[in-house]
């Protein structure tokens, strides 16, 4: 907020060089960002700066826009055929809605773990080497070595590197998010998209998947859509909260859980609904 | 006053419902257990009587093919080519050309159903805009219930023409003719168990794919179709006993001439699709009809019924564990 506030009074000074700068400290950039679900419209002008490295929560109700406005970021909520956007989101200079975006490309650098863990009926090995593969890697050597460092980032591979031929459907449900974490490294983004990952585990693997976030924040860029407000408080850089499609309050976690601005976001995060 | 101890009654009947006893918790209903029972016996000799008249039909075949098992034996059955079985002199037993037929034009049905039916299952579950979807979806389940007898005439009096024009024979009715028109059987079978199989693969799965940067064919590829692959296997499997088992079109088809439809390609005998072949499903079709009860003949016959029944409950089943050995593999049963 503070950021966009200095912009518009500078707005004639050093335009070009704030511009620069800011695309080194945001990631995304979404303005007037509205979408429809047919006539039901799911986001109302979304004005939202998201900043690059660290982890940004969003948090709001069930129906909030939450998980839509993370679907939009890497264009996924198109796969639901009725959906109509209007407004934009800069990702490095260029507007995601664009018809000459490359949606491979966006995919592949702003990868996303989903609500229910969704490891592919294949091998634990296929699973993470199932991107690297899509993106025209055919050596084994590369494959091995790729899979080797992904399921080191995410922590797994002490406990399957023996069965890495195995079925990942025989993973536990944290085993299989962390796969899942695994498999998006393995192309390399830029940004984690990751839509209430831990909402289908146990708090131990909620709590390994967490310390996995504080480690990957070093050089990802994270988003998380979570429902757990204390989830929100402990891992994340900034907060974002969404009610009826709009954002309410955006600013830093330890602002937005202490002494937030508006009632609505106090109402909400102190339990008063929601 | 009257009300109220009405009233009372009421609530103490509803509250006597509501409390828990040890008597109610360890009393069984009667009724409800035999109902159990019988329904659970019930499935089981339904169940039961589907095996039993299979094994019925085995015994059948194997008590009416005996005689001829005995007299000419097996091996002459299926190394024969010579099938004269009335011949006063020198009669012959060989069902060989028979077998080989089956095999051809099932192949060759299938070789051409196969690829054809996937990519048509693949088109309507995946790729299909939803209007085309319901046209196409109605149309090929007709294709189904078609009357095989049709489809022969179709191909008797309009594909063998073309046949024999396009590659320049005397006749069109032949193994290659038999073949396209098979596969136009064992197509719909393939298509709706396919695209079935196809279309119950997890949103989620594809989900992930797009995800990580696939596109929509390489997620067709590479996830849906290896995903649905047991039921696609289902599909040809069943798309093969069609086939194998189709008597009238075949019939109509295929010319039914009695010889060994091969031919020396440099040196090699190799499968001759342009010639007339007979079937196993055909010559029991044209012989049965008029062959003298209780002959060597008779018997003959069932014994070709019986070798075909063993060709299907083989492949069958061979297909049966693969499907279920992968399905195993995948889920780490």
């Amino acid at each position: 907020m503070a950021l966009m506030k200095t912009v518009v009074r500078e707005k004639n000074v050093e335009e070009k060089l704030q511009q620069h700068s800011e695309e080194n400290v945001n990631v995304f950039k979404a303005k007037g960002l509205n979408l429809w679900y047919g006539n039901d419209q799911a986001l109302k002008n979304i004005n939202l700066d998201i900043k690059k490295n660290g982890v940004t929560a969003i948090i709001g109700p069930s129906g909030c826009g939450k998980s839509t406005f993370l679907k939009t970021l890497n264009r996924m909520v198109e796969l639901v055929p009725i959906v109509r956007t209007t407004g934009s989101i800069n990702y490095h200079g260029v507007n995601i809605f664009d018809t000459s975006v490359n949606l491979v490309e966006l995919r592949s650098s702003v990868g996303m773990v989903f609500q229910k863990p969704n490891p592919f009926p294949k091998s634990i090995y296929d699973n993470v080497a199932f991107g690297p593969r899509v993106h025209g890697i055919k050596k084994k050597a590369i494959l091995n070595d790729i899979v080797e460092k992904s399921l080191r980032s995410s922590g797994l591979w002490e406990e399957v590197k023996n069965r890495l031929n195995e079925s990942a459907l025989g993973l536990s449900g944290g085993q299989q998010q962390r796969l899942c974490i695994a498999r998006t490294l393995a192309v390399e983004p830029e940004v984690i998209l990751m839509d209430e990952p831990t909402s289908a585990l146990d708090p131990k693997s909620t709590l390994k998947i967490e310390e996995l976030i504080q480690e990957l924040k070093e050089n990802y860029s994270i988003i998380i859509v979570t429902h757990n407000m204390q989830q929100a408080a402990r891992i994340s850089d900034k907060t974002a909260f969404f009610l009826n499609g709009e954002v309410v309050e955006y600013d830093d976690t330890d602002i937005i859980f202490s002494t937030p601005n508006d009632k609505r976001t106090e109402d909400y995060i102190t339990g008063r609904f929601g | 006053m009257e009300l109220d101890a009405q009233n009372r009654s009421e609530s103490e009947k509803i509250s006597g419902l509501k409390q828990v006893t040890k008597e109610k918790l360890t009393q069984k209903s009667f009724k409800a257990n035999l109902l159990d029972f019988l329904i659970e016996k019930a499935f089981f000799v339904f169940g039961s009587i589907a095996v039993f008249v299979l094994l019925l039909i085995l015994y059948f075949l194997i008590r009416e093919g005996s005689d001829a098992l005995r007299e000419v034996g097996i091996v002459e059955f299926l190394t024969g080519t010579r099938w004269y079985p009335s011949s006063p002199q020198g009669a012959g037993y060989g069902a060989l050309p028979f077998i080989i037929s089956s095999f051809m034009v099932t192949t060759g049905a299938l070789i051409i159903a196969i690829p054809w039916g996937i990519f048509t299952a693949i088109f309507i579950a995946e790729i299909a805009p939803k209007r085309v979807r319901e046209i196409l979806k109605p149309v090929v389940e007709v294709l189904a219930i078609f009357p095989s007898v049709i489809l022969g005439f179709i191909a008797l009096v309009i594909l063998s023409p073309i046949v024999a024009n396009l590659f320049g024979l005397s006749n069109g009715l032949n193994a290659f003719t038999a073949s396209v028109i098979l596969s136009v059987m064992a197509l719909p079978t393939i298509i709706s168990i396919a695209e079935d199989s196809i279309k119950s693969v997890p949103k989620d799965y594809r989900e992930a794919a797009y995800a990580l940067g696939a596109t929509r064919w390489e997620t067709i590829k590479t996830i849906t179709v290896p995903a649905a692959k047991s039921g696609i296997m289902a599909g040809i499997m069943l798309g093969f006993g069609r086939a194998v088992g189709e008597t009238m079109t075949v019939l109509m088809a295929a010319g039914n001439a009695l010889n060994m439809p091969v031919r020396e390609f440099f040196g090699v005998t190799l499968p001759n699709y342009f010639s007339s072949v007979r079937t196993l499903t055909a010559n029991i079709a044209i012989e049965g009809s008029d062959v003298p009860w209780g002959s060597l003949h008779y018997s003959a016959l069932f014994v070709i019924a019986l070798i075909l029944f063993v060709i299907t409950f083989v492949v069958n089943l061979t297909a049966d564990i693969l499907i279920s050995r992968q399905r195993r593999k995948l889920n780490n049963e």
